[in-house]
């Protein structure tokens, strides 16, 4: 699959203009975006004046920097000055922002080519993608199948070769699903290492933006181009990069595996992920056993504070100032419920209404407060972790791909992300890496969880994997732009 | 006396005159076009991020400080829910539990403390301007910090509540944090009152008047509000506990909602704002950058200045007066004769609240201060003194400007004598009252001195003498 090193090798070596390159995305984006539908809006505009510059550059003979040049997509929930941004609603549908997320500022300062806003679940609530007013996304491995939620357009984007790199936000595993699903790597980073500003919040203390990329080195590359304090966030603290700190040694590394982890894990999973093990014992790291008995309450914990938060995060669209409205109402209170009922889709309204029944009158001690207080449990049992390992090896969905269309209860779908989002509610940093295939060729992921600000040893142990195995799990759709 | 005594606590939202918003960057100036003074912070945009401004924290710290709070060194920001146009993110941004400020007491002059709960910094809502018919909204107004003071219900009077307020007003004035501009809403005021029979214990059912506005309308609301209480319960009825409107054209309140329809907030901590935390260093400067309140000043030109009670108290209330006085007054032998000159002459000039709170006098205090000097200096009398301050408020030149040669003559005090023994002469029935202790008979001595003198004579001086020389 195409990596960043590999557009800057073109770029560099004068194969390809960067405005030839992009126009190639473009128009494989306008060719299968009607069959992966990765996409929700095209930016051509903006790739080619991008494109223009990097080459003016070249011309030049001027250093480029890591991202400049390449072609990338960006969730539809981060906000790009003049270019709409629907987070998959209809309630956005025409919401154009007047101003640019922190991370889009940095990325188009550095002449990143932007193809186009990627497909999400509508307001990121969602673990398949289905959940999208436009439509859902397409798995490149398998288009009957699904590319995983949140950030599904992002990851249909990337494997389906319609972007090098893809940047998503994981509230509880948006990233790492739809990279497990696809085949590709999705790291969350460390709550806090970057901006949430202008990315359009969900559950504001569990959101977090991160890279979805065909390999290990680019996600660090793409972390250290997005990390940064931004005096915008007053929760952003920035990180050291790390792309400079990878080995891809893991001798002496101490990997935990927590057993309540594995349970239940179909056979294909679990087969994946103890050839996985084995082979970092093989590298040389050793593998301590350890209990995680606060995974029981991780679920419900999850659902609660996320849905309490996205229910007062998503009490301002109202349709009075942006936004969708309706057009036929009787007084004020009318409007506003009228508007809310018709721009929200079910996902939407159901997390909304859970989440103000859990924060009203006579119900917040039982659930809010309990919620927190779980919280705190879950962090001081993830510190206890730590103290006996340096990273925790998981499977990151345990599941494949879902089908397209598959009935569902909503239970069972929150269901899928209890691997992932114990790493939000406690505010680590995790990656998603292939690991394997189940019996129909869809791609395994395996999570690795560190410590707070400790993306330089989960992407280091995710390199040594994806070295040993020659990024065979890596696999290309065949569809897109191929180089 | 009456069978119920009334029970008040007051909830008093304060506008602090930092220049910018809370949560963003914009000015807080009052006034401009509508909607100038707002970004996605302001007006809740999508993916806007609020961040907290560190000057509003300071300011509410010495509000605090001002009103004798224990300053938590840790706070929490919350959300507090409800849907309204006004508030465009459909949530408040404010303090719910672990506020900025508890615990805190302003003295009335009776000698009783009015005990503060807490106080809290939050932030404004935006503010709809009914226009032909349909309703606008200005975003001006919304992010503007507040800090919310909440006393516990001690007040038994109007008049007690309108003395805290005002008092509220002058320390907060005195600490600079807010010009407290009632009729500009930048101090509005929820009263919280119930009745209970004389004696009792036990609280009554309270009701809750929002948003008034000016002294005179908590006044009458608490007033009109203790009545309707009293004859439900003195019929044997039970008062509702509701939020209640007062119109200030009728002087009236009205049910706004019930309890059954009182609002969930929903508070939860706000995950997007870090704690607030108050390092030592921080709380030291602040306490140190508190100014001598009204109270202590009073105390101080009373006792240390020799200035009237009335006097001070005159100069006390604004700020910009005192600061005046104590420059008009500095060097000089009589402080109490600047307290005189601004009381009676320039108050008389400047009469409104807010020209007296924004003190720009024709006069400069050094104008003053000079003009005092040269009456201490025998150099002029106190009648001319005073006519020429009045032609220096009514020009805003100084005094050498009108001085003519005759009011420069002065007075030579070799000359107080023979006027005293002429006086003493003139006036035998005066000096025989005084003689059998008519101690005000001097005075009849003096004024003759002083006519003779054209005025010019020191007062003080020839009545000493006089004494004197009566004596023997
Ligand atoms: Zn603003």
């Amino acid at each position: 699959m195409t990596t960043i090193a590999d557009i800057k090798r073109l770029l560099t070596e004068k194969k390809a203009s960067c405005r030839e390159l992009t126009q190639r995305y473009l128009d494989a984006a306008a060719q299968t975006n009607p069959v992966l539908n990765a996409y929700i809006t095209l930016t051509a505009e903006a790739a080619l004046d991008a494109a223009d510059a990097v080459d003016k550059k070249l011309q030049s003979g001027a250093q480029l920097s890591p991202l400049e040049g390449i072609p990338f997509v960006l969730k539809d929930n981060i906000s790009t000055k003049g270019i709409r941004t629907t987070c998959a609603s209809r309630m956005l549908e025409n919401y154009v922002p007047i101003f640019d997320a922190d991370v889009w500022e940095s990325l188009k300062g550095q002449n990143a080519v932007m193809i186009g806003k990627g497909n999400m679940d509508e307001f990121a609530m969602g673990s398949t993608c289905e959940n999208s007013y436009f439509g859902g996304s397409r798995n490149p491995h398998n288009t009957e199948h699904v590319a995983g939620g949140s950030s599904g357009g992002v990851a249909s984007a990337v494997a389906g070769g319609l972007a090098v790199y893809g940047i998503g936000s994981d509230t509880g595993g948006s990233i790492r699903m739809p990279a497990s699903f696809c085949g590709l790597v999705g790291l969350k980073p460390t709550y806090g290492a970057v901006s949430r500003r202008g990315l359009i919040a969900y559950g504001s203390s569990l959101d977090q933006i991160g890279p979805i990329t065909t390999c290990v080195e680019d996600a660090a590359l793409v972390f250290d181009a997005i990390c940064r304090k931004d005096p915008g966030d007053m929760t952003s603290r920035g990180a050291e990069p790390v792309s400079g700190k990878l080995t891809g040694n893991v001798k002496g590394l101490k990997i935990g595996i927590a057993k309540e982890f594995f349970e239940g894990l179909p056979d294909s999973i679990g087969k994946a992920l103890d050839n996985a093990v084995s082979l970092y014992k093989k590298l040389g790291a050793e593998v301590v056993s350890l209990d995680f008995p606060m995974l029981k309450y991780v679920l419900p914990t999850y659902y609660i504070l996320a849905c309490a938060e996205a229910s007062s995060n998503l009490g301002r669209y109202d349709g009075l100032r942006y936004g969708y409205r309706t057009d036929d109402f009787n007084d004020l209170n009318d409007f506003i419920c009228r508007t809310r009922s018709e721009g929200f889709g079910p996902e939407v309204r159901r997390r909304i209404l859970l989440g103000t029944y859990v924060l009203s009158a006579g119900y917040y001690d039982a659930y809010y407060n309990k919620a927190q207080l779980l919280r705190r449990s879950i962090v001081v049992e993830f510190a206890k972790v730590f103290t006996g390992c340096d990273v925790l090896l998981t499977p990151t969905v345990p599941v494949t791909a879902l089908r397209f269309g598959a009935d569902m209860t909503p239970v069972e779908m929150y269901q899928t992300d209890i691997l992932t989002c114990s790493a939000n509610i406690a505010g680590l940093p995790a990656v998603s890496v292939p690991c394997g295939f189940d019996e129909k060729g869809l791609p395994i992921g395996l999570q690795l969880i560190g410590g707070k600000f400790r993306e330089d040893i989960i992407l280091n142990t995710a390199l040594a994997f994806e070295r040993e195995t020659s990024g065979a799990f890596c696999k290309d759709s065949g569809m897109g732009v191929t180089l | 006396m009456k069978t119920y005594e009334m029970v008040i606590g007051l909830e008093t939202h304060v506008e602090l005159s930092t220049k910018t918003k809370i949560f963003c960057a914009c000015t807080t100036e009052f006034g401009g076009a509508p909607n100038t003074h707002c970004c996605p912070v302001c007006t809740g945009q999508p993916g806007s991020l609020p961040v907290l401004n560190q000057s509003v924290v300071e300011y509410a710290v010495m509000a605090g400080l001002a009103l004798n709070c224990k300053i938590n060194r840790r706070s929490i920001m919350a959300r507090k829910h409800y849907v309204y146009p006004d508030l465009p993110k459909a949530y408040q941004i404010s303090q719910y539990e672990q506020p900025l400020c508890e615990g805190g007491w302003v003295m009335l002059d009776s000698g009783k403390k009015i005990n503060i709960t807490r106080i809290h910094i939050e932030e404004d809502a935006a503010k709809l301007v009914h226009q032909g018919g349909a309703v606008c909204i200005d975003y001006n107004r919304g992010g503007v910090p507040l800090i919310e003071i909440v006393t516990e219900p001690d007040f038994r009077s109007a008049a007690e509540a309108t003395e805290y307020l005002e008092k509220l007003q002058q320390i907060l004035r005195a600490v600079g944090v807010s010009d407290c501009r009632m009729q500009e809403g930048s101090l509005r005021c929820d009263v919280n009152i119930s009745l209970r029979r004389q004696g009792e214990a036990e609280l009554g059912v309270r009701s809750e008047i929002k948003n008034l506005n000016s002294f005179v309308s908590v006044a009458t609301a608490i007033e009109y509000e203790y009545e309707r209480q009293e004859e439900i319960l003195s019929a044997g009825g039970i008062v509702e506990q509701e939020t209640r409107h007062f119109d200030a054209d009728t002087g009236t309140t009205s049910s706004l909602r019930d309890k059954e329809n009182a609002d969930d907030y929903r508070y939860f901590p706000e995950p997007d704002i870090i704690p607030v935390v108050i390092p030592d260093s921080v709380l030291e400067r602040l306490k140190s950058a508190i100014p001598e309140l009204p109270d202590a000043k009073r105390a101080r030109y009373v006792e240390e200045l020799g200035v009237p009670e009335a006097d001070a108290r005159m100069l006390t209330k604004y700020r910009k007066v005192a600061e005046y006085f104590e420059e008009a007054a500095a060097g000089v032998k009589t402080p109490k004769t600047a307290a005189t000159f601004i009381v009676t002459q320039m108050f008389a000039l400047i009469q409104t609240e807010a020209e007296r709170e924004n003190w720009s006098p024709p006069v400069t205090a050094a104008q003053l201060n000079e003009l005092i000097k040269l009456l201490e200096s025998d150099k002029i009398s106190r009648n001319v003194a005073k006519r020429v301050f009045g032609q220096m408020l009514e020009s805003g030149k100084p005094a050498t400007a009108f001085l003519t040669e005759a009011d420069l003559v002065g007075f030579n005090p070799a000359s107080l004598e023979p006027l005293c023994r002429t006086a003493i002469a003139e006036n035998p029935k005066s000096v025989e009252d005084y003689k059998s202790g008519k101690e005000k008979a001097i005075k009849a001595l003096v004024g003759a001195v002083m006519r003779a003198s054209q005025g010019r004579a020191n007062a003080l001086e020839a009545e000493e003498l006089l004494k004197k020389l009566i004596n023997g």
